[in-house]
């Protein structure tokens, strides 16, 4: 593998521009300028709202700041309340060159998109002659993350991604799987692979959480597509969901934006801390994959049963599908064939294996279906957490 | 052990079509790995049973008499519970399986009925 160092010894898989909006009243403006870009590793991030938000403004720095980012455009309207100055000053301490549009200081629309341009272009054409520099497993951090699930998901996709993440995890990287509104029903044999007894608290007490949350909304994170895939309910939803965790000690939980700082496994808590604010949890896969992606990962297993064609800005999105009738349908938007477990055609190791030699190809140039096919998702809407205690992240 | 056991080997359940995948041997729901036609006569724990409709590909069929309340096992564990009486052999889904914890979302009931997956 290869990979392009960064300033904190972090090294990205890709080498991507990202031009930020930091409200819903920049982001046309946002899109206009990567347009030119959009064949050229150029991505549109942001965030909508126009009232300030710990968790968002977060979120916006571990994204900016993120290995597979070389340089940054952020586009400010001038009036939202999101915090610019120190937006931008967090991404040049990284090392990374930035550069703040303000419209309503430049002069509207078509000056903003004109000045956004050219520093796109710059940056590309610095980012172009960068040379990569070697890179290992032990540098990778990786999620997971499941949608679109049907009956097949927890039978196929799933587990193969958990064989992956055994093996990646073998290897010395960070691994990370998410979702506690699709654990529930697991938390005690969970808990139970925790490295401490504490942690192993903390990681039902993240799962009671979830049941909490969601029985307050009415709804478990289930969506009707689920039901009409021979889903039934969250508990079934959710053990096939666990099986993407693979079976390697859990080391530690963590919430968005916390990047483990070495190998091993750990579960992202992406439900809300507090009463019950802003709705559902995750309000699509996206938002998930955002969180993970502000977590370090570099990529994204995506298993899905019913066919989610879905990528994401800044990190690859890896599909894995994990039904055959679906892979026959819509093969030139998934990356591995998990359904082929099913007809006896390959093995959950031998698709395990594949995954993550998927995974290992990405920095040796290979790009998902995701992103040959242009998709670059993005989603990030209000939340709020408390810092992780000290029984989430245990020394080793 | 039996003497027309196998060493090593539990005593086999009553068969069911291959196309029916038990997941855990406590189990009692099978799922299907292929979609089993309407109008098909197939094994079920030994019992032959006749397809009313089509069981579409991960969908899940009662393995055995499941009595209403009770829980539903799918991989050794409790997925939700029966709201009816299940019969060996019927489908085993949000008509007549709840949730312990939060209720499904879906759109059956509004749904055209032709005994497929959309």
């Amino acid at each position: 593998m290869l990979g392009y160092p960064r300033a904190d010894g972090r090294k990205g898989i890709r080498n991507t521009v990202v031009v930020g909006y930091l409200v819903e009243c920049a982001h046309h403006v946002a899109r206009e300028i990567a347009l030119p870009f959009r064949e050229a590793d150029t991505h549109v991030i942001g965030f909508p709202g126009c009232y300030p938000n710990s968790y968002a403004e977060t979120m916006m720095e571990r994204l900016c700041t993120h290995p597979n980012v070389g340089a940054v455009l952020l586009v400010s309207l001038g009036c939202e309340s999101f915090n610019k100055y120190r937006l931008e000053q967090a991404i040049r301490d990284s090392g990374r060159a930035v550069r703040t549009i303000v419209i309503q200081a430049t002069g509207g629309t078509r000056t903003s998109i004109a000045e956004g341009r050219d520093f796109v272009a710059g940056q590309r054409a610095v980012l172009d002659a960068m040379t990569p520099v070697p890179m290992a497993a032990s540098d990778l951090i990786v999620g997971t993350i499941c949608g679109g699930s049907d009956g097949t998901s927890g039978i196929t996709g799933n587990p193969a991604a958990g064989r992956a993440f055994d093996m990646l995890v073998a290897d010395g990287a960070a691994c990370i799987f998410e979702e506690t509104g699709e654990l529930i029903g697991c938390e005690h044999i969970m808990a139970a692979r925790a490295i401490t007894p504490d942690l192993g608290h903390e990681l039902e007490a993240s799962v009671a959480k979830a049941a909490r949350y969601y029985a307050t909304l009415g709804y478990g994170s289930f969506a009707a597509g689920n039901a009409d895939g021979g889903l039934t309910t969250i508990e079934e939803k959710s053990m096939g969901a666990y099986a993407k965790s693979g079976s390697s000690p859990i080391t530690g939980l963590i919430k968005p934006g916390d990047v483990p700082s070495r190998g091993g496994l750990y579960l992202l808590d992406v439900v809300p801390d507090g009463e019950v604010r802003f709705g559902f949890p995750n309000i699509n896969d996206n938002a998930e994959i955002a969180e993970l992606i502000a977590c370090g990962c570099h990529a994204v297993l995506f298993v899905t049963g019913r066919g989610s064609v879905v990528g994401s800005a800044i990190a690859p999105v890896v599909k894995i599908c994990a039904n055959p009738e679906t892979y026959r349908r819509m093969s030139d938007d998934m990356d591995v064939d998990a359904g082929r477990i099913l007809e006896g055609r390959a093995t959950l190791d031998e698709v395990g294996a594949e995954i993550r030699d998927v995974v290992l190809g990405l920095g040796d140039g290979q790009r998902t279906r995701s992103e040959a096919l242009g998709h670059q998702e993005f989603i990030l809407t209000y939340k709020s957490f408390e810092p992780i205690g000290p029984a989430c992240l245990p020394a080793a | 052990m039996t003497g027309d056991t196998m060493p090593g080997i539990e005593t086999p359940s009553p068969p069911s079509d291959p196309r029916l995948l038990l997941l855990d041997p406590r189990d009692n729901v099978l799922v299907a790995t292929a979609r089993i036609r309407a109008g098909e006569t197939i094994a079920v724990g030994g019992m032959r049973v006749s397809m009313p409709a089509d069981l579409p590909l991960g969908h899940k069929l009662a393995r055995v008499d499941i009595a209403p309340g009770a829980k539903v096992l799918k991989y050794g564990a409790p997925i939700g519970s029966a709201t009816v009486a299940i019969r060996a052999g019927d489908h085993a889904h949000v008509h007549n399986i709840r949730s312990d914890y939060t209720p499904t979302y879906h759109l059956d009931d509004a749904k055209p009925r032709d005994g497929g997956a959309s």
